[in-house]
């Protein structure tokens, strides 16, 4: 190789080495668990010391504002999770009982999980999720419309 | 009218599907008139859609809720413009209008060409609709959005069926940014096709010279310009409309319209090396694969629920569709590309660091490994699942981490590279060119120390800006001034002329000085500051420099939504400076509510303002405040991007002659393939 290519060699490598070393880095500091409340039920004493997201529906009549502490249990699949939000900004519009949250915080002794931070979304209207048949969603929203009265049946 | 839609929808597959075979077999064969007849059915094509997208609207507009597209994402009390606007609310209409875009792309490239490249265009259509193909095969068969609703009853027989009234229109895309982004974000996604197919034409035709480049280079900037464009809206939305304070978030939808625009941008870069050199033929034609194939990820990303979960995306009907689609086109651009690998031999070899080519190459580098970063952190999560079953997500660190560091570098190659001549600079050059500039830049980073700035990333950053900005303003005193010398002008007019001359080149220099305003509002957010509080008529709360008063708390109604007001008096060193009023929405047909921030904005700072929540109690406004500093210069510096890149795209009688004269030049250095023919 010409002394030229070293260089530009010897360049690319630290680069590259450089991205490398803060793509580690950082993905070290920023990792988190992504569990369902069974997963994290399923981890045990495991759960421990790790940054973990997890997520579940709020169960309904548990859900306890107070200014300090937010307090709440969080269900699926009949496992349920007691959850304390300690973080400073506000909850969401969208969390209220019933609504799907994904928590973000650690575990603690008590089994008690602390979440700094708390995603929201209510189970949606919107985006409703096509089924495989493309319209699996449709004929129990109409069925509920049929109830009430609102529907127009043609022929 | 859905029949017409559907109709119109088969012509269109019908007219795509001609024009592939038609324009292949006719250029294999040399019979033009049966490329010219390829061309016909691919503007048919474009006609045919434009048709379905109308029929689409007219459903739209008219509430017909027999259509579950309309149904599900509009309603009666929505406004007119948005109801033409939830066209793209969803999947099926958003490919929709995907396919518009496609089809309008290929007339236009068509029409473009009807006496030119004629030895490329056959095979630019054939990519061009089968690309269309696929997407109207998805829009016919797989999410349809002419889909009527129905009813299945008990006894198994069906029936059709519409509610009285839609689901309506989301109301956080009940805002003006976001009618106007989607088209615009999609324009840059599906524009990156046509560089793409011009590229892959090259590559089937074997006319490598430097043809391509200048045309796709041409069809690069376009959708470049549209995609950057719509991450800025995007940004803007988020922060107008969302109510969490900033711009920007690592969301994976927003990586997937980044990564893209990162790929193309090493392109627009690492291109110019190859029409000046003939270097790095084989990597820009890597670059320009990538790109399209991200463009295409991108969308898949954002339209397949893939993000959220893996088992989402077994659910979702179009994720393999486009994996499927994806492979095929990567796979099949590689076998080109490897086909013609002894062709694409550089006919130059880089001859020192200290050069233009290699400040490009490093360019390169830190463009690539940001675009990679972003890749791998998006989808870190799907990965790990799939391989290990342990979903783990990365968040902002993880992004911050990697790219501020690589953006400074690349801030840095933006002030150094354009004074780097081609091939080798001389130290002396160097040296007279870049020491204000660096007395600029440290003198601004010891100006912040001096005034109590310890932040080392944001001290870094804006020495950098300021060291940027004093060599582009150097190019364009230097350039100014040897045109005044040469023509006698005075120098308004000299500058004038310098830009108009050379729109290439400056326009270039305006993007650079864009990039640098949006890096000084970009370091701002190192200085935001944040606060909640709860306040009662009357009460009274601190922020930075700000105090604000709640002075009243306003409800109103109206058939959309209803809605409570708070007014909040600011006053800024005692003084007051306005009332700010943020607001919650309840919709009514969706049963949502929705925060309305109110920001006060001023060229040094944003106040931003949410009205939250009411305590429980219901006697207390709960606020959530920000002080965000610089903010304005990041839209400014994006609106300078793109006025750059105006000025860059205008037609440029320099550069036509120079395409002319490499296309000259490309043509006979055929002949003399390796030769090294150095301009």
């Amino acid at each position: 190789m010409r002394p030229v290519q070293i260089k530009i060699s010897i360049g690319i490598t630290i680069v590259l080495g450089a991205i490398v070393w803060l793509a580690i880095s950082g993905f070290d500091e920023s990792k988190a668990y992504f569990k369902t409340v069974p997963e994290l039920a399923e981890m045990g004493h495991g759960a421990m010391g790790k940054r973990i997201k997890v997520a579940g529906n709020v169960k309904d009549g548990t859900l306890e504002r107070d200014p300090k502490l937010t307090t709440f249990v969080i269900e699926l699949d009949g496992v349920t999770q007691t959850i304390h939000y300690t973080g400073k900004a506000a909850l969401p519009d969208t969390f209220k009982e019933g609504a799907q949250v994904v928590a973000d915080g650690r575990m603690r002794d008590d089994g008690i999980f602390e979440a700094k931070q708390i995603q929201a979304k209510c189970a949606s209207k919107y985006e409703a999720e096509y089924g495989p048949d493309g319209n699996a969603a449709m004929p129990e929203a109409m069925r509920e419309a049929i109830e009430r009265g609102e529907t127009q049946m043609p022929h | 009218m859905n029949d017409i839609g559907n109709f119109a929808l088969i012509l269109c597959f019908l007219f795509a599907a001609y024009a592939v075979v038609t324009t292949v077999w006719g250029a294999r064969a040399g019979r033009d008139g049966m490329v010219r007849s390829g061309e016909h059915a691919a503007l048919l094509v474009a006609v045919c859609m434009t048709l379905v997208l109308v029929c689409l609207d007219v459903l739209l507009v008219r509430s017909d809720f027999h259509i579950e597209y309309v149904s599900s994402y509009s309603n009666r009390e929505l406004p007119l413009f948005f109801k033409f606007a939830s066209l793209w609310a969803g999947q099926a209409g958003s490919l929709l209008l995907w396919s518009w875009l496609l089809t309008i792309f290929n007339a236009i490239v068509i029409l473009q060409n009807r006496h030119r490249n004629r030895e490329l265009i056959p095979y630019v259509v054939a990519i061009l609709s089968a690309t269309s193909l696929f997407f109207i095969i998805l829009n016919l068969f797989v999410t349809n959005p002419f889909q009527e609703l129905v009813a299945h009853f008990e006894d198994g027989s069906v029936a059709a069926w519409a509610p009285q009234d839609g689901k309506g229109l989301n109301p956080l895309l009940q805002h003006p940014a976001m009618v106007i982004h989607p088209p615009i974000l999609f324009t840059g996604y599906v524009g990156f096709v046509v560089p793409f197919a011009f590229a892959m034409a090259a590559l089937i035709t074997g006319e490598l010279g430097n043809k391509w480049i200048g045309l796709t280079r041409r069809w690069t900037i376009v959708p470049w310009f549209f995609l950057g464009t719509g991450i800025l809206l995007g940004g803007n939305w988020a922060y107008q409309e969302l109510g969490w304070g900033g711009y920007w978030a690592w969301d994976p939808v927003e990586n997937a319209s980044l990564m893209p625009w990162l790929c193309g941008t090493a392109f627009l870069h690492s291109v110019m090396i190859q029409e000046k050199k003939g270097m790095l033929r084989v990597w820009n034609m890597i670059l320009i694969i990538l790109t399209f194939s991200l463009s295409i990820f991108g969308t898949f990303l954002t339209r397949s629920g893939v993000v959220s979960s893996v088992h989402a995306f077994a659910k979702s009907s179009i994720g393999g569709w486009f994996l499927g689609f994806l492979t095929v086109m990567v796979v099949g651009a590689v076998f080109l590309l490897v086909m013609r690998l002894p062709e694409l031999r550089a006919r130059n070899e880089m001859e020192s660091m200290v050069s233009r080519e290699a400040g490009f190459l490093f360019n390169n580098l830190l463009l690539l490994g940001a675009c990679f970063a972003v890749f791998w952190g998006t989808i870190f999560p799907i990965v790990s699942e799939a391989v290990q079953g342990v979903k783990i997500t990365v968040g902002a660190p993880f992004f911050n981490k990697i790219n501020i560091p690589l953006g400074m570098a690349l801030l840095l190659l933006t002030g150094i590279g354009p004074l780097l001549a081609w091939r080798k600079t001389s130290g002396v050059s160097l040296r007279r060119n870049l020491t204000w500039p660096a007395v600029i830049g440290v003198a601004t980073a010891g100006t912040l120390f001096a005034t109590g700035t310890r932040h080392p990333y944001a001290i870094i950053s804006f020495a950098l800006c300021g060291f940027v900005t004093a060599t582009i303003i150097a190019e364009f005193w230097r350039g100014t001034r040897a045109r005044q010398r040469n023509t006698g002008e005075i120098l308004p007019v000299a500058l004038w002329r310098l830009i108009l001359k050379n729109k290439q080149r400056y326009g270039g220099y305006i993007i650079h000085f864009g990039i640098v305003v949006l890096f000084v509002g970009l370091t701002g957010k190192a200085f935001t500051k944040e606060g909640q509080f709860e306040l009662g008529v009357g009460e009274t709360a601190q922020i930075g420099q700000f105090e604000l008063r709640l002075d009243k708390i306003v409800e109103a109604d109206n058939p959309n939504y209803s809605s409570g007001r708070l007014l909040l008096g600011v006053s800024k060193y005692g003084k007051q400076v306005t009332v700010l009023a943020p607001e919650r929405r309840f919709y009514k047909t969706s049963q949502q509510p929705t925060t309305e921030v109110s920001i006060r904005s001023t060229i040094t700072e944003d106040l931003y303002t949410v009205f939250a929540a009411m305590t429980p109690d219901g006697r207390k406004a709960v606020i959530q405040v920000w002080v965000n500093p610089l903010v304005n210069f990041v839209w400014g510096g994006g609106f300078m991007v793109c006025m750059g890149t105006i000025i860059a795209m205008l037609p440029d009688r320099a550069m036509r002659r120079r395409l002319e004269k490499m296309m000259d030049e490309s043509g006979s250095s055929a002949a003399g393939e390796g030769a090294g023919a150095r301009a």
